[in-house]
């Protein structure tokens, strides 16, 4: 095997000291379960795609809960699991993309489903503008700025009279369709932004950057001091999880037809999100998907509860951390991995 | 002469009332094996992360292969070849040592694909971890941790390494090991700074040495004329805690 000499920098020598009998390195990054689990993905979303023509509505709509809880877990996950960012005011893109989808389609007239990426790139345009603002602080500073935030992208989005102002607003956009294929339409948009933002953050946690964000989790001075951008990961990672959230506010709206500040931009959302990547697995891209759906059934088959219901999902957010610290895909002990995102050594020859 | 390598001028640091360093001032040549010693709390580690951009003055400059890096960050000093280990490690925990080194070759070194994995690779080598490579680092032990801190360094393809009390903690059986790996690299020529209360192992291997006490520097010279010093002595031996001890021994 060929050694790969290092590039040379300027006029400086190669640094390393050559050791002998440095061979090549072998690296390996995905095993056999990530070939299983991947098949049996693909397989389920293809039954997903395919239920429009086999369910009912209701089923249909209340899947699209679903997908956007996957959306805002992934995305929560994103932030705070790989980007080391723990934020309480994600529910500023949630409504943006909401808002941001009630505008350009109701007031604008511009086509929903072109409005939705729009939308969220929006979302995308307004996070960068603020991370100047919110990288000012750390920790559980960071935190609270992030939610104070969200307070005030809601108090500017209620003083607009185009979107109801503080009553809210219907997206009256879908009327020409059917609501039959409207409902199915909206479900196969909510599945492809799911299936879109998951393999987005896994493509991007195996890339370079992907390194970088570990490593800025586990210890950032000492990325900083091994030559990672520390910032500019973060607001990389922070802008993203603003477009995935504005993406999943945007699908919510689309689905409910309506818009209101009090529940778009409510902090309830940004609860849910950190139930969801505790409750499934912190820093890792399989857990957030098994949050959702936990937090999804939990959210069916509790709906006769009423306020109880938050117990019950206190009482299971306690016991999973305190029984299962990593969460349930923690469980599994890394023998699993359906998105490898970590690199394996073997010697070369 | 050839132009210094580092040249630090009249740096100055305050932590609100405390003055951590006052005007220091010291340069260091291409490949130079340089040491510090000096007595806790003396504003050594201080000093580093003002060289390694973790920290910056309150005054005064710090100029690297010529170009002024006062204003530069960590990261962009690191790539332009500051490589530097921790006196308390910090290591990536949740990421096994392969990965530790890859994101030092990759981002500090610049190196993509293939040519990272060779360079973290080889980095790992050079600090005798290659065998634990796929071990988480969260779960070393010290000693490999320090050598974790050393293999990151040196997968940034540095030019000057600095090193904050790599043998501190180890036991004496520890220690020779380390040392040799350091010698080695200043053979390899990089430029050396290094932080160490173990003295004997420092003066093997630096053919200079600063004393540095209350943020001032005392002394700076030859090893011994430094340590043979009345100032240094007394200042040195008058805070020494157990376990350090400032006798030159041969080696």
């Amino acid at each position: 095997m060929t050694r790969v000499e290092p590039a040379a920098r300027g006029a400086g020598q190669d640094a390393v000291p050559p050791s002998a009998g440095s061979g090549g390195v072998r690296v390996r990054r995905s095993g056999p379960a990530a070939w299983i689990g991947g098949g049996v993905l693909v397989v389920a979303v293809a039954v997903l795609a395919y239920l429009p023509y086999v369910s009912s509505r209701g089923t249909q709509i209340d899947l699209v809960g679903l997908f956007s809880l996957i959306v805002l877990g992934t995305m929560w996950n994103l932030l705070a699991g790989y980007g080391g960012m723990v934020s309480i005011g994600q529910q500023a893109w949630i409504g943006l993309g909401g808002y941001g989808l009630v505008y350009l389609a109701g007031t604008l007239g511009l086509d929903p489903f072109v409005s939705i990426p729009l939308a969220a790139l929006a979302c995308g345009l307004v996070a960068w503008a603020t991370s100047y603002l919110a990288f000012r602080l750390s920790g559980g500073y960071f935190a609270i700025g992030t939610w104070v935030i969200a307070e005030v992208v809601r108090l500017l989005v209620i003083q607009v009279d185009e979107v109801g102002a503080g009553s809210g607003a219907s997206l009256t956009a879908f009327s020409g369709i059917d609501p039959q294929y409207r409902i199915a339409y909206v479900y196969w948009v909510a599945l492809g932004v799911a299936v879109v933002v998951v393999l987005a953050v896994y493509l991007l946690m195996r890339s370079r950057i992907g390194l970088a964000l570990t490593a800025i989790r586990d210890e950032p001075t000492a990325a900083g001091s091994s030559g990672v951008p520390v910032t500019r990961a973060k607001r990389l990672v922070f802008v993203l999880a603003a477009v995935g959230c504005g993406l999943a506010g945007a699908v919510i709206v689309a689905n409910t037809l309506r818009v209101q500040p009090g529940s778009i931009f409510s902090v309830d959302y940004s609860a849910t999100m950190i139930f969801i990547v505790v409750i499934g697995g912190l820093g890792t891209i399989e857990g957030p998907i098994i949050g959702a759906v936990v937090y999804y059934l939990l959210q069916d088959g509790l709906a006769d509860l009423g306020n109880w219901y938050l117990v019950v999902v206190g009482v299971i957010a306690i016991a999973v951390t305190l029984l299962a610290p990593k969460g349930l895909w923690g469980l599994t002990r890394g023998r699993l991995s359906v998105f490898p995102t970590g690199y394996r050594v073997g010697r070369g020859t | 002469m050839t132009a210094p390598l580092l040249e630090v001028a009249g740096v100055g640091k305050r932590f609100g009332r405390l003055t951590v360093l006052d005007d220091v001032s010291f340069s260091i040549a291409p490949g130079e094996a340089f040491g510090i010693v000096g007595p806790n709390g003396a504003g050594k580690s201080t000093l580093l992360n003002v060289v390694n951009g973790v920290l910056r003055p309150d005054g005064g400059t710090v100029r690297f292969d010529g170009a002024d890096v006062t204003r530069a960050d960590a990261a962009a000093r690191c790539r332009a070849g500051i490589g530097r280990s921790y006196q308390i490690p910090r290591p990536f925990g949740g990421m096994t040592v392969f990965e530790n080194a890859l994101v030092a070759a990759s981002f500090g070194g610049g190196h993509t694909g293939r040519a990272a994995a060779e360079a973290a690779h080889r980095a790992l080598e050079t600090a005798g971890l290659a065998d634990a490579a796929n071990t988480p680092a969260g779960s070393l032990r010290l000693l490999d941790r320090k050598r974790l801190e050393l293999a990151r360094a040196l997968a940034t393809d540095p030019r000057l390494v600095l090193l904050d009390e790599i043998a501190g903690g180890l036991t004496e059986a520890e220690v020779p090991a380390l040392v040799e790996t350091v010698r080695d690299l200043v053979r390899a020529g990089v430029a050396v700074v290094w932080i160490e209360h173990v003295v004997h192992a420092l003066v093997a291997v630096v053919t200079r040495l600063m004393c540095l006490t209350y943020g001032r520097v005392l002394a700076v010279g030859d090893p011994h004329a430094v340590l043979a010093d009345p100032q240094v002595v007394e200042v040195y031996l008058g805070s020494t805690i157990a376990g350090d001890d400032p006798v030159v021994e041969e080696t």
